[in-house]
């Protein structure tokens, strides 16, 4: 039950935030960060008191939703979705906090958006059936419209449309891919479910298999982003308000990095090996091809932008390497780049609040007016680099490592973005923070809630850099049990397709020697 | 007849005197309230007595009647849908000058006819009720005698509608000289003996799919619909879109049903080509517009062809999407016309996009309601209308539909491109125009199906236990 509370406490938060809102902005605020802080507390507590345990699910809870269609409320938590629930709440409070002075029109129904979003992203990390994420995978998409599309910036309309559209209709191609499993499934054993369990290991036609799968890979390859389906991310990223970025860059990319891991690779264990070439040579022109054009951007939330297009290309190199170190890595890099690139737009929303503008060519010079702001932005670029000590380094290393296993070309074009990293986040630091002033900005350094929210992410990348230990332990089993499954799949198709060969030699045999 | 068979007929008894009765009240005294009231719950009473009459179904009463699960269904979908329209009519009705108490009799006989279609199992009783239904909506849709938009889009439908009862007609006597009978069950048992289809039997059909997508406003016989929708009344405009659609769907999918129409290759094909046609005019046609009225006309030009898919499927479990589809496809259509007649008023009619321009801040609930009718129609989850669309979907899929399918997931993203703006309206900056006051009814009104749609959404399995129970054909 405590997994199904986490969702009901959110949105009763979303509801209370919204009514509250009309008579007191202060309400909604305190509401938010209370119900988040609760589900944090329930959420530690609970890795806590828990013994390591060698079940593949730690909890596991499933109701009936509408029987009818063998669709049911089965939510499940391991080692992965629980590493990705600690983030989506650590960030979820931030992103309360640093909205606290930004957004000053319709709090309530800012925070009813907030907290939607984040109980969709909840959901999405908890479903073990495929009908129920689907549900919370579009639950997140419109409150998140509206984050963009009211409290945006200047183009917020056309950038709030194209998100929408773009992740829309990528979801609808995999609706489509979950209901043909669902009735290939219903061929096969004539069980109607949508209970991810139990589709695990549908038999059927590779070619088959491949359709649906890109169907899959249409809606998270959308979400992560992959290069030629990224369009819609810098518009996103760069209109949304604050919390909207942070919520985007740290948490909504996420959702496709986890459906990889969760969905395409045990769902489609010898499909995805197949696709395994493209998906790779996809993360390297998506690292290369991410790391230019943050490196063009003038606008400095658009490079920021831009930045996630290229580390998410870690991601889908990692992915389809198919090996532990690899994996771990992709866990370290999603919470890493979490923490990292969501500071990194939080600095620019403290930025924009100061000297409205977010333009590079008119900063310069300003580490001597907001010495402290400089040394936060000085750290996340250093993490966005991969300076070794923080968590990108690790994440970076460990899937460069997994990915030499597998591809050696890949990896030595992908260990290139390093250095494209290494130029854009020093120029972000040359141009905002030292060199000359350019403009003489009026502006103090940061108040006490903003260092408060700096400092907790300065030290959580710092201890994801020095001790990355407790991530990966915990999120050992579950990616052990995703490769077993994919390795234990993959080669009982090839003991099958053996088998086969001996069997048609035989009839083969058995026909000529008839003849003879 | 029997005692039985009056028992069946209770509904449509009630349906049939609340009009006389309204007629011989307004001749005495005039209360537009009194009128209001009884009709209200005229409606009510008649949506009651179904539940009397389902321990007794099914029933069939020779020859020109059917009372089953199914038909009792799209009667009761019929009748709510009425009484959802005729609650909101009533700020709106008020308003208008003249006599206005004779717009609840008219609602009333389009009712009757509608309802006649439910039960229809003869081709008399086929036209007789799309006749009855039709001749009420010209008076309807011209309702407002003042305004020339009003009369233009009656003169239209009058011309129009007349047409295609003629091709309906003419259809029914092709068909009738070549079997020798009217009555829907006779026919698929000639049929049998005069398969294959000879070109008088198929001409037959064709003609009465003609009429038929008349009603239904399939590509390629939709022009009339966007000025019609403009024209009416917004509360009528809601009941055309619904109960008129609604009506005419039930008997399309009985008798499509009853021929096994689905297993013939050139009414296979026709349909097929007439459903992706109609989704994608629909949706692209409505891009461009900017009044809701018309653009929600062209809407439900696509929704009928999302429905359409369903008569392919040729299984019961497709008639139980198509009932579901339905159910949500009214509320919702219902909701956001509801929202539209509850903020006209008789001088000013809210139908251009930026008449809607920051509802949000000003009516937060209705502007809430009206968001989740768009959603609902954008097929968005947490609404009733991606719970229908799923069903649909999965059981085009289980018949193999694939293009039908995809066809439908591409208009599905071509929807949202315009439902999305209609929403980004109602939340951007609010202007300054003044709103009509709410009344108390419209308000509870509106909420209801607000939370019809929500409950829809979440949790609609309880519906669709019941629609599995009943609905067979």
């Amino acid at each position: 039950m405590i997994l199904i509370y986490l969702i009901v406490i959110l949105l009763a938060g979303a509801f209370l935030a919204w009514i509250t809102g009309k008579q007191n902005p202060v309400r909604p605020r305190i509401i938010s960060l209370v119900a988040l802080s609760i589900d944090l507390i329930i959420i530690i507590l609970y890795v806590l008191q828990s013994t390591p345990s060698n079940k593949d699910w730690l909890i596991d809870i499933k109701l009936d939703w509408i029987p009818a269609f063998g669709i049911s409320l089965h939510l499940a938590l391991d080692g992965l979705s629980l590493v990705m629930l600690i983030l989506t709440f650590f960030l979820g409070i931030i992103s309360v906090i640093i909205s606290w002075k930004e957004i000053n029109s319709k709090v309530g129904f800012f925070h009813f958006n907030l907290l939607l979003i984040l109980a969709g992203i909840t959901g999405v990390f908890l479903s073990l059936d495929l009908f129920l994420f689907y549900f919370f995978w579009e639950l997140m998409l419109v409150p998140m419209y509206f984050l963009i599309g009211i409290w945006g910036h200047e183009n917020r309309t056309a950038a709030s449309n194209k998100f929408f559209l773009y992740t829309q209709a990528s979801g609808l191609l995999m609706f489509i891919s979950i209901i043909a499993l669902y009735f290939i499934h219903v061929h096969s054993t004539g069980v109607y479910t949508f209970d991810y369990l139990q589709l695990l290991g549908t038999a059927m036609p590779s070619s088959t298999g491949m359709m649906i799968m890109l169907g899959f890979l249409a809606a998270f390859l959308v979400k992560l982003p992959v290069v030629p389906l990224h369009n819609w991310l810098p518009d996103a990223h760069t209109e949304a308000p604050t919390a909207g970025s942070l919520i985007l860059a740290a948490l909504l990319l996420k959702t496709g990095a986890y459906g990889l891991l969760r969905f395409i690779v045990p769902l489609f264990p010898s499909e995805s090996v197949v696709f395994a070439p493209i998906g790779m040579l996809l993360g390297v022109v998506g690292i290369l091809y991410g790391a230019k054009l943050a490196f063009a951007q003038t606008d400095l939330k658009r490079l920021v932008a831009y930045t996630s297009v290229s580390h998410m290309g870690f991601v889908i190199l990692g992915v389809f390497s198919f090996n532990e170190l690899a994996y771990q890595g992709v866990v370290i890099q999603m919470i890493a780049h979490g923490i990292s690139t969501g500071a990194l737009f939080v600095l620019v929303g403290q930025l924009y609040e100061r000297i409205h503008t977010r333009d590079i060519n008119k900063m310069g010079g300003l580490w001597e007016k907001a010495p402290v702001m400089g040394a936060v932005g000085l750290i996340f670029s250093m993490a966005s680099l991969g300076l070794p000590g923080l968590g990108n380094f690790i994440a970076e290393l460990l899937i460069l490592i997994g990915a030499f296993k597998a591809n050696v070309l890949m990896s030595c074009l992908a260990s290139l973005g390093l250095i494209a990293a290494t130029i854009y986040s020093l120029r972000i630091v040359q141009k905002v923070f030292l060199g000359k002033a350019n403009t003489d900005w009026k502006m103090n350094d940061l108040t006490l809630r903003e260092k408060i929210v700096s400092a907790s992410l300065v030290i959580a990348i710092v201890w994801l850099g020095l001790f990355p230990r407790p991530v990966l332990n915990t999120a050992k089993p579950a990616l052990l049990k995703t490769l077993n499954k994919q390795k234990e799949i993959t080669f009982h198709d090839r003991i099958i397709t053996n088998k086969i060969n001996i069997v048609k030699n035989l009839l083969l045999f058995s026909e000529i020697e008839k003849k003879d | 007849m029997t005692e039985r068979d009056f028992l069946c007929l209770t509904p449509f008894l009630i349906i049939a005197i609340a009009p006389v009765v309204i007629m011989i009240v307004i001749s005495i005294l005039r209360n537009y309230r009194v009128v209001y009231g009884f009709s209200v719950l005229s409606l009510l009473a008649a949506f009651g007595s179904i539940f009397f009459i389902l321990p007794s179904v099914p029933h069939t009463i020779e020859p020109l009647f059917i009372i089953d699960g199914y038909s009792m269904f799209f009667l009761g979908i019929i009748i709510i849908s009425a009484l959802l329209v005729t609650l909101l009519s009533y700020d709106y009705i008020k308003q208008l000058d003249g006599v206005k108490e004779e717009y609840y009799i008219i609602i009333f006989t389009s009712t009757l006819g509608a309802s006649l279609l439910a039960v229809a199992n003869h081709f008399v009783l086929f036209f007789l009720g799309i006749e009855t239904l039709s001749i009420s909506l010209y008076i309807l849709i011209a309702f407002q005698r003042s305004k020339s938009n009003s009369i233009e889009a009656g003169i239209k439908y009058l011309i129009l509608a007349s047409v295609s009862s003629a091709f309906l007609l003419f259809g029914m006597a092709l068909t009738y000289t070549a079997f020798g009978t009217m009555q829907f069950g006779a026919i698929v048992a000639a049929l049998v003996i005069h398969d294959p289809l000879s070109t008088l039997v198929l001409s037959g059909f064709g003609m009465m799919m003609v009429g038929i997508g008349f009603k239904l406003a399939l590509v390629p016989f939709h022009m009339w619909t966007p000025d019609v929708y403009q024209g009416a009344p917004a509360p009528v405009s809601a009941y055309i879109a619904t109960v008129s659609k609604g009506a005419v769907m039930a008997i399309l999918i009985r008798f499509f049903f009853i021929l096994r129409g689905f297993n013939n290759h050139y009414l296979f094909f026709a349909i097929s080509g007439i459903a992706i046609l109609s989704m994608f005019v629909g949706n692209i046609l409505a891009i461009r517009q900017k009044n809701i009225k018309r653009l929600l006309g062209y809407s439900s030009i696509a929704n009928m062809g999302y429905l359409t898919i369903i008569l392919l499927t040729g299984s019961n479990k497709g008639v139980q999407a198509s009932i579901f589809y339905l159910i949500s496809y009214f509320f919702t259509t219902i909701g956001a016309f509801g929202v539209i007649s509850l903020l006209s008023t008789c001088e000013f009619e809210a139908e251009k996009i930026e008449d809607f321009k920051g509802l949000f801040w000003k009516r937060p609930w209705i502007a809430i309601v009206f968001t989740l009718s768009l959603l609902s129609l954008a097929g968005i989850p947490l609404t009733a209308g991606f719970i229908a669309k799923f069903y649909v979907i999965l059981e085009g899929m289980k018949a193999g539909l694939m293009v039908l399918i995809i066809s439908m997931i591409i208009n599905s993203v071509i929807g949202l491109y315009y439902y999305l703006r209609i929403i980004t309206t109602l939340f951007s900056t609010a202007s300054e125009a003044k709103l009509p006051e709410l009344s108390l009814i419209g308000n509870i009104t509106l909420a209801l199906i607000g939370i019809s749609i929500l409950v829809l959404g979440i949790y609609p399995g309880w519906l669709i236990d019941i629609i599995v129970r009943f609905v067979t054909l």
